[in-house]
């Protein structure tokens, strides 16, 4: 230990200076591990994307390309009209968009601009527990309450499933995820700006709209581009209240029943059985996935490059 | 407006207040805040007691004393911005040019149009410049014409001594600015909207002696025009620039045990920093207390 103190005649050294070696080797041992759980996080999803990755090329080799346009999507007969199950997933992520956006973002609004600090303490956490109800309770109140109450009674469409009572569903899903985000972007924005802004006789919907809002976009873009993910990636909810029991056949009016992307990815994979062993139904399962991945990517590196352009950094 | 007040204000400084008056070149002598016994309230907590003053047009008044003395909560009851602030409940006369603003027929915003702001910090949006000062007439319905609100944004700019500095950047983010300047434009995103009164809040606290000089020859220029309450930590800007110092101090409030804020003493600058009237005024400038 003698090394470590102050030489006492000759006052300090690099000796004394310098760094314990058990020390030392902790502080690598940790820094390897933590760097370790980073890589295996990477690692993982490097293979989930191989495998989907390989296996859609395995179908896009071998798949005639007059069956990937076609009248809908009968993978078990050859069938793989990829446009029925696409164009499904836009409709019922758009209608879920126009439910949860005007309502989360109201929402976000009020906690963050409105509402007493009690009232927000109380209603905040109440939103949060929200966001996990399970979607398969949410996919049947779409099915047995939204479908007969909503788009029967209001727009006149089938009790049962359809890609509108599904979309609505998906909506009431996401509406808390947007309200949340957009709810903690708002809150981030600091209160000088509110105070600049009632000083110049700014009234509150003012300050909102014309320097909260934009002070938060990118935090609101965010909200927006994960609800639209987890709206694309929702799975029961649409396979439950989407008519996917019914049809496959293309459509796009909402009012009828079909079969997007994930709903699409579920009815083949019920059982390994039904899925393996007949020409391409199984490969064309990560067709679908891949597609999915396409859509969601391109969604997220557009929704980006707009953030960059109309962000008000603070 | 006079229903609030019997007869004659029996307020027994009202000639004195007369007689101060006519010390002060510049001033037209008309009232712009009566304030008398105000009461300021977060929750329970009682910030200021039974404060009584009054401000002059035309003039600089500033405000004194140590951390948590109250002043900024008082400069901050002129434009009813702690309303704000949830908790917070005033109590006691406040009128601005006559009439009582905490009326509850007195639309909080309509007073703000009137009363500019200048906080601490400097706080431009993360527009651009043209856009903060174009912020308040755009907001105020004040420029029909978008020649008019060019016009606005150059004259008030120039007003704040930064027209010549930003003229060729107007569309840059004012947030690129330096400190200094942030403040300025501050000021004039103020100005812009063409307040009777300018409220500044400890406006040089986070700008260097420089920056500061500059703020302190604009608040020269501009007393013609505007009556200006500034609340400083620093002793010597109220001295350099003021006509009127209200002190304050924080005293421990017997039947609560909190420190309350008190105004001590309201005079004319020179009279509190050369002869003041109370010992605790008079450690305090001279640097004995605070």
């Amino acid at each position: 230990m003698s090394d470590t103190r102050v030489n006492p005649a000759g006052g300090l050294t690099v000796q004394s200076l310098k760094a314990n070696p058990r020390q030392a080797r902790k502080e690598r041992l940790i820094r390897d591990c933590l760097g370790g759980t980073a890589l295996v996080s990477v690692l993982i999803s490097g293979l989930i994307i191989w495998s989907l990755f390989s296996e859609a090329w395995t179908f896009m080799v071998e798949v005639d390309w007059g069956s990937v346009w076609d009248i809908g999507w009968f993978p078990r007969r050859g069938i793989y009209d990829i446009k029925t199950l696409i164009v499904a997933s836009l409709i019922v992520t758009g209608i879920a968009m126009i439910v949860a956006g005007p309502l989360g973002l109201g929402a976000a609004i009020y906690l963050s601009e409105y509402a007493r600090p009690g009232v927000r303490r109380t209603l905040k956490p109440i939103l949060e527990i929200l966001a996990g109800i399970p979607s398969v309770v949410l996919g049947f109140f779409a099915l047995e309450w939204i479908a007969p109450n909503v788009v029967k009674t209001l727009f006149g469409g089938p009790a049962a499933g359809s890609l509108l009572a599904a979309g609505i569903g998906v909506g009431v899903l996401v509406v808390p995820l947007v309200a949340s985000i957009s709810e903690d972007a708002m809150k981030a924005v600091p209160m000088s700006l509110r105070e600049a802004s009632s000083g110049l006789g700014a009234r509150k919907i003012t300050t909102t709209i014309r320097v909260v809002l934009p002070a938060a976009v990118s935090g609101l873009m965010a909200a927006f581009i994960v609800a639209v993910s987890r709206a694309l990636g929702e799975t029961m909810v649409v396979f439950m209240a989407g008519g996917a029991a019914q049809t496959a056949v293309y459509t796009h009016d909402p009012l009828e029943g079909s079969l997007p992307l994930t709903a699409g990815m579920t009815s083949l994979a019920r059982g390994t059985d039904s899925v393996v062993g007949e020409g391409l139904t199984f490969q064309s399962l990560f067709f679908v996935g891949l597609m999915l991945f396409v859509v969601t990517f391109a969604l997220n590196v557009v929704a980006d490059r707009f953030v960059h352009r109309v962000r008000e950094q603070y | 407006m006079e229903q609030a007040e019997p007869e004659a204000s029996p307020r027994l400084g009202l000639d004195i207040d007369r007689k101060m008056q006519a010390a002060v070149p510049n001033s037209t002598g008309d009232t712009v805040f009566e304030v008398e016994d105000l009461n300021v309230y977060y929750g329970d907590f009682r910030a200021v007691q039974e404060a009584t003053f009054t401000v002059y047009e035309h003039e600089i008044t500033a405000m004194i004393g140590p951390s948590g003395c109250g002043k900024t909560t008082v400069l901050r009851c002129f434009n009813r911005m702690n309303d704000l602030i949830p908790i917070a409940r005033v109590e006691g006369r406040l009128d601005f040019r006559e009439v009582p603003i905490y009326d509850p027929r007195v639309d909080p915003v309509e007073v703000r149009r009137r009363i500019g702001m200048v906080f601490q910090k400097p706080n431009p949006f993360p527009k651009s410049i043209y856009d903060n000062i174009a912020f308040g007439p755009r907001v105020c319905g004040m420029a029909k014409k978008k020649s008019e609100l060019d016009g606005i944004v150059e004259q008030s700019l120039n007003r704040a001594a930064l027209w010549d500095e930003v003229k060729d950047r107007l569309k840059d983010s004012a947030l690129g600015l330096s400190g200094g300047q942030q403040q300025r434009l501050c000021i004039a995103r103020a100005i812009a909207v063409d307040p009777d009164v300018l409220l500044m809040d400890e406006p040089c606290s986070a700008l260097d002696p420089i920056a500061t000089a500059r703020i302190e020859d604009l608040m020269q220029e501009i007393k013609n025009d505007y009556t200006i309450v500034i609340v400083t930590h620093n002793m010597q800007q109220a001295a350099r620039i003021s006509n009127r110092t209200a002190f304050f101090t924080a005293q421990l409030d017997s039947t609560t045990d909190q420190r309350c804020g008190l105004l001590v003493e309201y005079d004319r600058t020179e009279t509190i920093f050369s002869n003041p009237s109370d010992e605790r005024t008079e450690n305090y400038v001279t640097g004995r207390f605070g």
